[in-house]
């Protein structure tokens, strides 16, 4: 059947703003950082229309190389301490009692939803090296001169776990609280022990949640530059770090962009790879 | 080679004039062809069912009617007004949902007071007219509460009474009982039909429920692949269904396949797989391949032949369900033939030969799907390139 | 669910989850109480006292900031609410060949790094000449929020029942009547959810500001990025803490308008 313009007037009314929106500012954008990693810089900033493999071959120098290990190493330290920590809490909270889940939801969503620069700030304030922790330890005689505690790479890596632990809570909560409890019984029935019935049903049947609470830690980690210059004093170089110098004090946007998409194809992959455990609608 | 048939004179409400009247309507989603030229006509204050089993284009019909669906070629007409084109709101029919369609966000009374307040009547007289809704369908003092604090039933109320409180020509109800738990449908098909009564407001009803079809309408209108098959009261279309969809959507009933091959007196002579039988069928004329339709309460059996029947079985089975026996009787071809008798009458002993018969006018004849498809034809129904 | 009633959490259980609610909350107790604070240093607590509370509205700068921050988060809301309801509905009613294109562009802002997304808007501004400020700001803000808008009410949609609509119609109330009869208030639940969410994610946001603010339009979190090496005054502690409770009453009126909805809907 073809459907005449008067059909289709009000769906394109309704539907049209939103098609435009996301056309002129993610996908036009998207595709012109993609064009201009292609690209050779300017003299002072910006970019010239010349044809160049250059920015992805300068990404292959060692230093580039390294800050993206780093990353990679941060990333993966992040989310698995994320894991660790977030997993048997997630249990607590589908284990506990239905009157107090709101309330433990609410308490996860509160500092979540607070702005992460504040809460961030606060890590700071506690631990510079004239903050509240070295001075507390000192009046108490514990040290004796003040701990390097802030901008180092351990300082960073709480940042990452810290802002990003609702990230992983969530995803895994909503995967365990789907979980039926007759089946971990049923494990028991079977003869498997807690450590066996854990590794045999209830890792498998949660590992949508893990995936997705991975990559929703993962790649965070990698952009998330304001973290690692508030905690780690910038000492420690990050792609995140890096893409943000590109784009705003070294001017080599060329670079940056190449950088970004670089960040993208990682991103895709681990969709790629999600996207055979769980469904997309599960991420969000 | 057949006459063609005139559907016999609906029972009551002949001089009513029509309300709504469909001509050669159609209505094709994509590909798929729903309704296939209906003719039907609803008279003022008649209730009538659509029934037919899921599929089967009732629903459809009933949204043409209400105005949700436009028909895709035909003519639909109420009050002698062509409805082409025409909203639902600006059709004076009004619509009880399947699924009662109530607005959460809204009390009882305002679900039932919409319509008025879109009709921008006063306060003062929605307030009235409201409340002697709520009087008629028994929910008096439960105008504040949300539709989520009703029980099923209360909730069907509800609908009914935001449907009427608009004084609609004719009421359209889409499986309004189908929710509802058996008991509470019982009894809620005994009021519908009682406000229908005392309103006089025209029903067309839709059901898969050949049960209560037969028990709350004044007509009956069948419909299978979207064709309409017979509309009829429900007695004539119980007794003389005009198709074998009709003979055993309605009812249970016992089919055969015969070939009417001789006159015998008044009566034909007709040719089975299984023997032959002499059935009283006007209308029907030799060499003709025809269904066979007898209901099990008028299938008999004997242990001596009967005189203008040759139709042996074997006696398999008796069931008993209840108020009757129902005794299963296997014919030489392998088909199992129903039989429901009276609890004290003697039963053959199971494994018995027993001779099958029947009073001579107890036995419907239908033609075959193909003699159909001819005749359709032949009358125009149908264009050349169409199938069914 | 009657079985994981009747085992209670073990006190090991409760232990942890009071450890990593501690863990969650101490930085943000530490801003709260240093906010009342007599002492200019973040150090110790030395007494109690409100005197930042008023040095904030003082402060031009900060107070500019809280404003740009207040201006973008209520403009992109609007917009994404806006856009987003009426996308949403628009797609739960009509059926097209674009719809899939949709879904998946409207997962890109979700999903790819907020970096990637801040210098993609930087680039395309500068590509088409816009001087960065609040306009740039605000796009920005709505470009991330909208994607959770159109899925927040998606979810309720899916839910949301075709007939009532024709019930409206059927009743005689034409299209527009029905929408703001009938289609609106049952969707407000999840527009106001969607709108909540825009909000905290706008006054949340420092990745995306980063990259996309201007000179005269400092938001509160580009401000504080700004002060933290140097030291922050007390009053970035006192505004801090008003940003704090303002997230805590928007979660706390959705969570309980939620709560409200669900007990309707019985």
């Amino acid at each position: 059947m073809k459907s005449s313009l008067k059909q289709r007037l009000p769906a394109l009314v309704m539907v049209g703003p939103i098609v435009i929106w996301l056309a002129l500012f993610i996908v036009v954008p998207l595709i012109y950082v993609l064009a201009i990693s292609f690209m050779n810089r300017g003299v002072y900033s910006g970019v010239v229309m010349e044809f160049t493999l250059g920015n992805y071959v300068q990404m292959l120098d060692l230093e580039y190389l390294n800050v993206f290990w780093k990353s990679i190493l941060l990333a993966l330290e992040t989310s698995l301490i994320c894991l660790l920590l977030g997993y048997p809490f997630a249990v607590v909270m589908a284990k506990a009692d239905k009157r107090m889940k709101p309330a433990m939801m609410l308490l996860i969503m509160l500092p979540f939803w607070t702005n992460s620069l504040i809460r961030t700030y606060g890590w700071n304030t506690l631990l510079r090296s004239e903050g509240i922790i070295n001075n507390l330890l000192l009046r108490l005689g514990l040290i004796q001169k003040p701990l390097e505690l802030l901008y180092t790479d351990g300082a960073v890596l709480l940042g990452m776990v810290y802002t990003l632990f609702p990230f992983m809570v969530l995803p895994l909560y909503s995967s365990i609280e789907k979980l039926d409890p007759a089946l971990m019984e049923a494990a028991g029935d079977l003869g498997a022990r807690r450590v066996r019935s854990f590794l045999r049903v209830m890792l498998p049947l949660t590992a949508p949640g893990i995936f997705a609470g991975t990559i929703q830690v993962f790649i965070p980690t990698l952009g998330y530059f304001f973290i690692s210059d508030m905690m780690g004093g910038g000492k420690t170089m990050y792609i995140g770090n890096l893409i943000k110098n590109q784009f705003l004090s070294a001017r080599n946007w060329p670079l940056g962009a190449a950088l970004s998409i670089l960040l993208i194809l990682l991103t895709l992959l681990l969709m790629k790879l999600y996207s055979r455990v769980g469904k997309m609608e599960d991420m969000v | 080679m057949t006459e063609k048939k005139e559907v016999p004179p609906a029972g009551g409400g002949e001089e009513r004039p029509v309300i709504i009247e469909l001509k050669d309507v159609c209505k094709s989603f994509e590909d798929t062809r729903v309704v296939r030229h209906m003719d039907l006509q609803v008279r003022e204050g008649e209730f009538l069912t659509l029934l037919g089993p899921s599929g089967c284009g009732k629903t459809t019909t009933l949204r043409m009617i209400a105005g949700f669906e436009q028909p895709t070629s035909g003519q639909l007409l109420i009050e002698g007004q062509d409805m082409k084109g025409k909203a639902p709101y600006e059709r004076n029919v009004n619509t009880v949902f399947q699924n009662y369609a109530l607005f959460p966000h809204m009390t009882v009374f305002d679900n039932i007071a919409f319509g008025l307040v879109e009709k921008k009547v006063s306060k003062k007289e929605i307030r009235a007219r409201v409340e002697e809704m709520l009087r008629l369908v028994q929910l008096q003092g439960f105008g504040d509460r949300m539709p989520s604090q009703l029980s099923g039933g209360q909730k069907q109320r509800v609908a009914i009474a935001r449907a009427l409180v608009n004084n609609p020509k004719v009421l359209l109800l889409d499986e309004p009982l189908g929710a509802l738990d058996l008991k509470l449908r019982k009894q809620m098909q005994t009021e519908l039909k009682h406000l229908q009564k005392s309103l006089g407001i025209t029903f067309i009803y839709v059901t898969h429920d050949q049960e209560e079809a037969l028990t709350m309408s004044d007509r009956i209108a069948v419909m299978n692949e979207g064709v309409l098959e017979q509309a009829d009261v429900p007695s004539r279309i119980y007794e003389h269904p005009v198709s074998k969809f009709v003979a055993e959507f309605i009812g249970e009933t016992n089919i055969i396949e015969a070939y009417l091959d001789a006159v015998d007196g008044d009566c034909l002579h007709a040719t089975m797989e299984c023997g032959h039988a002499t059935i009283y069928a006007p209308g029907f004329v030799l060499e003709e391949m025809v269904y066979l339709s007898v209901r099990p309460e008028n299938l008999k059996c004997s242990l001596t032949p009967v005189p203008g029947f040759a139709v042996r079985g074997i006696v398999r089975e008796h069931i008993y369900v209840g108020n009757l026996i129902k005794t299963m009787i296997e014919l030489p071809t392998g088909q199992i033939l129903r039989m429901l008798s009276l609890p004290f009458t003697p039963l053959a002993q199971l494994g018995q030969l027993v001779y099958v018969y029947w009073e001579k006018d107890k036995a419907v004849l239908m033609h075959t799907k193909e003699e159909k498809l001819y005749n359709l034809i032949e009358s125009g129904m149908l264009g050349k390139g169409e199938a069914l | 669910m009657k079985q994981k009633k009747r085992r209670a959490l073990s006190p090991q259980a409760v232990i942890y989850a009071c450890l990593i609610y501690l863990f969650l909350y101490l930085p943000i107790f530490v801003v709260i109480a240093f906010s009342f604070n007599t002492s200019k240093m973040n150090i110790v607590f030395e007494g109690f006292t409100f005197e930042w509370y008023w040095k904030m509205f003082e402060n031009r700068s900060l107070m500019d900031a809280l404003k740009n921050t207040l201006i973008v988060a209520a403009a992109s809301t609007g917009l994404s609410v806006v856009i987003g309801t009426i996308a949403a509905v628009g797609m739960y009613k009509f059926h097209f060949r674009m719809k899939n294109v949709i879904n998946n562009a409207l997962y890109i802002p979700v999903v790819i790094p907020e970096i990637v997304l801040g210098i993609s808007l930087l680039a395309f501004f500068s590509l088409v000449g816009v001087q960065m400020g609040m306009g740039t700001l605000i796009i920005s803000h709505v470009t991330f929020s909208l994607p959770f808008v159109v899925i927040t009410l998606r979810s309720r949609l899916a839910g949301y029942d075709k007939s009532m609509e024709e019930a409206a119609m059927d009743l005689g109330a034409n299209q527009w009547r029905t929408f703001r009869r009938v289609t609106l208030p049952i969707l407000a639940p999840g527009i106001m959810s969607g709108a909540m969410l825009a909000l905290t994610m706008s006054l949340d946001d420092v990745i995306v500001s980063f990259f996309t603010t201007g000179p005269n339009s400092t938001t509160l979190p580009i401000k504080i990025f700004g002060m933290v090496r140097k030291g922050v005054s007390p009053d970035v502690n006192a505004l801090s803490t008003l940003m704090i409770l303002a997230t805590v009453l928007i979660l706390i009126t959705s969570n309980i308008i939620e709560g409200r909805m669900e007990k309707r809907k019985g």
